[in-house]
């Protein structure tokens, strides 16, 4: 136990400051709904991750979002296990078509108001994987996107300004 | 037994019993074809001579079905190939013999609508509701885009097994999860706590991966591969690289083939980090996986700075690499290797010496020897139930060719093995990285690309981080891509979580899932 306290007090607090983005910043990242957010959520919104698709490169990053460098959760934004427990939905990958029902249901269970964020160029764009037989390509293909965060995955430092663009500043 | 003498003896054994083979060389391999009515017969003599069979997979070949499976024994690799005409495509079953063949015939009857007699399940796999019941995808008359529905329906009359009895009760679970993770569907049937039965439905995230690589160029090849699982870029991209490489003849320079080495370690590296981390979550111990999120972090900012990518995506190329390491940046991997070592001695005893975690960890999730054997388990989920085979050491590529270290083996079978596994091959990593960067000599990283002739086809075969990965690749004429099946190590594990959550409780089902740590993207493809 004594390693373990001695460990926890040497390694001390890593997390890091993050600024709200500007408003000119917020633009390249294609927001179209702060205003609403600001007011309807002012300091906390709920997430719920959607792998529509993805090869997990977005989730390992988005997973990155939870660790002690970023802590997401400082600023209020935590990731909830249920669609009806959500104001966001993130969503990755292009939406195969074996996941389509299932991301329809997923948003139709999220209580309104909602937005849905497409997370990494395949949810964005179709990336590599664009759309054929077994994939319907960008999410905006399936359901309302409200803002992009685009990247091969996108960095936490990308996914930490886009999200805190949703918050109020 | 030397290498060699096996496939000798072998042969022998399959002509006295009058299953002909006809043999050709290929690039990296050598390949068998044998006539399609002896392909089960065939599986038996070669369980009987205990080769282990590593990967199945078809292809459409001008009203042709070419069917191919691979087979290994003391790290020599042998392509065995039955061909049956388009029409009315039937082969005997290897499932039958090897288990590990299953799911694998299941898709290729999915794909291709190849019909294996006396297959043990013969039902759909990778085929959910996206495409139309006597249409096959990897046919070539099939289109890419397919002719879907505005809608694809789920499918729900999939006909999962079914357990019935007083108490006994199912747990649906996914596609999607509670957490940040792949969606997929598992099915339990429980009494009380105690999982009586698990069933995997996978292929959710379908991508059409092998029908969209056809037509690329090898650059185009090397980027889809590098997403096969993002959590594997590197394997996969350097796994389809060294088979397009073969298949072309040409050698990438010794600088390239180190600082492939040095990638594939800190992708190794960096996920066994992240995945001490979630073991130690999903048991609650939560010192340890802010320990490892921050370790494994501080990991991925070196990537970033270095490399010039936190995952490292794109930096192998057909031909080699496109990253290089100055003086400087040696300098500050090796300081980081020597800090990682430290960190983890501090931190591996106060985890050793917390008695809840090891009330946990230990015996949860037990996968016996035997059962892993026959499902052909590879990577750490083999290693922890004294599977011993690593891909560096058994049939070694460049740089590993040079290079020295010891397979991390342990023999519990438990979730604590498998977590222990993890910690001994970092160990390993950080020598091998060590290694590769005192053996760095100024030169090229990258070689002149050739043309490689219409037809020509070889197998890469490289360690990822989960284990063994093989990608075929066959090359059409005009540098285009004609077929790549790339078979991730988590084909090979999925099964084996089948087996090592029976007599678990339901709630260690996460930490038993997370001690495997499968891929869905790279199993669904
Ligand atoms: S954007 Fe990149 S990392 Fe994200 S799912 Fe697509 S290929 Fe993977």
């Amino acid at each position: 136990m004594l390693r373990l306290f001695k460990k926890i007090i040497t390694t001390g607090v890593v997390t890091e400051k993050y600024k709200v983005p500007k408003d000119d910043e917020l633009e390249k990242l294609g927001i179209q709904i702060k205003r609403h957010i600001d007011k309807q959520f002012s300091g906390s919104i709920a997430i719920r991750q959607v792998d529509a698709g993805s090869c997990n490169g977005c989730e390992l990053e988005i997973h990155a979002l939870n660790n002690p460098y970023y802590d997401i959760e400082r600023f209020g934004i935590h990731f909830v296990a249920s669609p009806r427990h959500a104001d966001v939905l993130l969503v990755t990958g292009p939406v195969s078509r074996h996941m389509q029902t299932a991301l329809l249901r997923t948003y139709e269970a999220t209580p309104n108001p909602k937005w849905v964020v497409a997370v990494g160029d395949c949810a964005a764009c179709g990336g590599e994987f664009g759309v054929s037989y077994a994939s319907c390509g960008a999410v905006a293909n399936v359901i309302p996107v409200d803002m992009v965060i685009a990247g091969c995955p996108p960095t936490p430092h990308a996914l930490m300004k886009g999200l805190l663009g949703l918050m109020k500043g | 037994m030397s290498a060699s003498n096996w496939t000798t003896d072998f042969l022998n054994q399959l002509t006295a019993a009058a299953i002909t083979v006809e043999q050709f060389s290929l690039p990296s391999t050598t390949l068998w074809q044998i006539e399609s009515g002896h392909w089960q017969q065939f599986a038996d003599y070669a369980l009987a001579q205990q080769l282990r069979w590593v990967a199945g997979w078809a292809e459409h070949v001008e009203g042709r079905l070419f069917i191919n499976a691979c087979f290994e024994k003391q790290g020599v690799y042998v392509l065995s190939r039955a061909i049956v005409n388009a029409a009315k495509p039937e082969l005997p079953s290897q499932a039958t013999v090897y288990p590990a063949a299953s799911r694998s015939e299941r898709h290729t009857q999915d794909m291709f609508g190849i019909h294996f007699t006396g297959h043990p399940d013969h039902r759909r796999w990778t085929r959910h509701q996206a495409w139309a019941k006597h249409d096959y995808p990897l046919r070539k008359d099939f289109p890419v885009q397919g002719g879907p529905e505005t809608v694809t329906p789920p499918d729900k009359e999939y006909p999962f097994v079914k357990a019935h009895g007083e108490g006994v009760y199912e747990i649906p679970v996914g596609p999607i999860h509670a957490g940040i993770i792949e969606p997929g569907h598992f099915r339990f049937q429980a009494v009380g706590e105690l999982i009586l039965n698990l069933e995997e439905r996978l292929g959710y995230v379908h991508k059409g991966i092998e029908k969209i690589a056809e037509g690329r160029t090898p650059e185009a090849l090397a980027r889809l591969a590098g997403r096969v699982s993002g959590d594997t870029t590197v394997g996969h991209c350097w796994a389809a690289c060294r088979a397009m490489e073969q298949a072309t003849g040409i050698e990438i320079p010794p600088r390239a083939a180190l600082l492939r080495g040095i990638l594939a370690e800190r992708e190794r590296v960096a996920n066994h980090l992240g995945d001490m981390g979630a073991i130690c979550n999903d048991v609650a111990f939560i010192f340890a996986h802010m320990q490892f999120s921050r370790l494994r972090e501080l990991w991925l900012r070196t990537n970033a700075a270095v490399f010039g990518h936190r995952l490292l995506m794109d930096r192998i190329v057909p031909g080699g690499v496109v990253c290089d390491l100055s003086e400087a940046d040696c300098a500050l991997i090796e300081r980081e290797c020597v800090r990682l070592s430290k960190e983890l001695s501090e931190i591996m005893p106060a985890i050793d010496l917390n008695s809840s975690l090891e009330d946990r960890l230990y015996t949860a999730g037990y996968l016996s020897p035997e059962i892993a054997a026959a499902l052909g388990t590879v990577g750490y989920v083999g290693l922890a139930s004294g599977q011993d085979r690593d891909v560096r050491r058994d049939a070694p590529y460049p740089p590993y060719d040079q290079a020295s270290f010891k397979v991390a083996l342990e023999d519990k079978g438990d979730v604590a093995s498998r977590f222990w596994v993890r910690y001994k091959e970092i160990n390993a990593s950080l020598k091998l990285i060590k290694q590769f960067i005192a053996q760095l000599a100024a030169g090229d990283t990258l070689a002149e690309w050739q043309t490689p002739p219409a037809g020509s086809e070889s197998l890469g075969i490289v360690e990822g981080w989960r284990g063994e990965i093989i990608a075929y690749i066959r090359f059409d004429a005009g540098n285009k891509i004609a077929r790549y099946y790339p078979r991730d190590p988590s084909i090979l594990n999925w099964p084996a979580l089948e087996k090592l959550v029976l007599n678990n409780i339901v709630p260690d089902f996460p930490v038993c899932n997370k001690s495997l740590n499968g891929s869905y993207s790279g199993n669904d493809l």
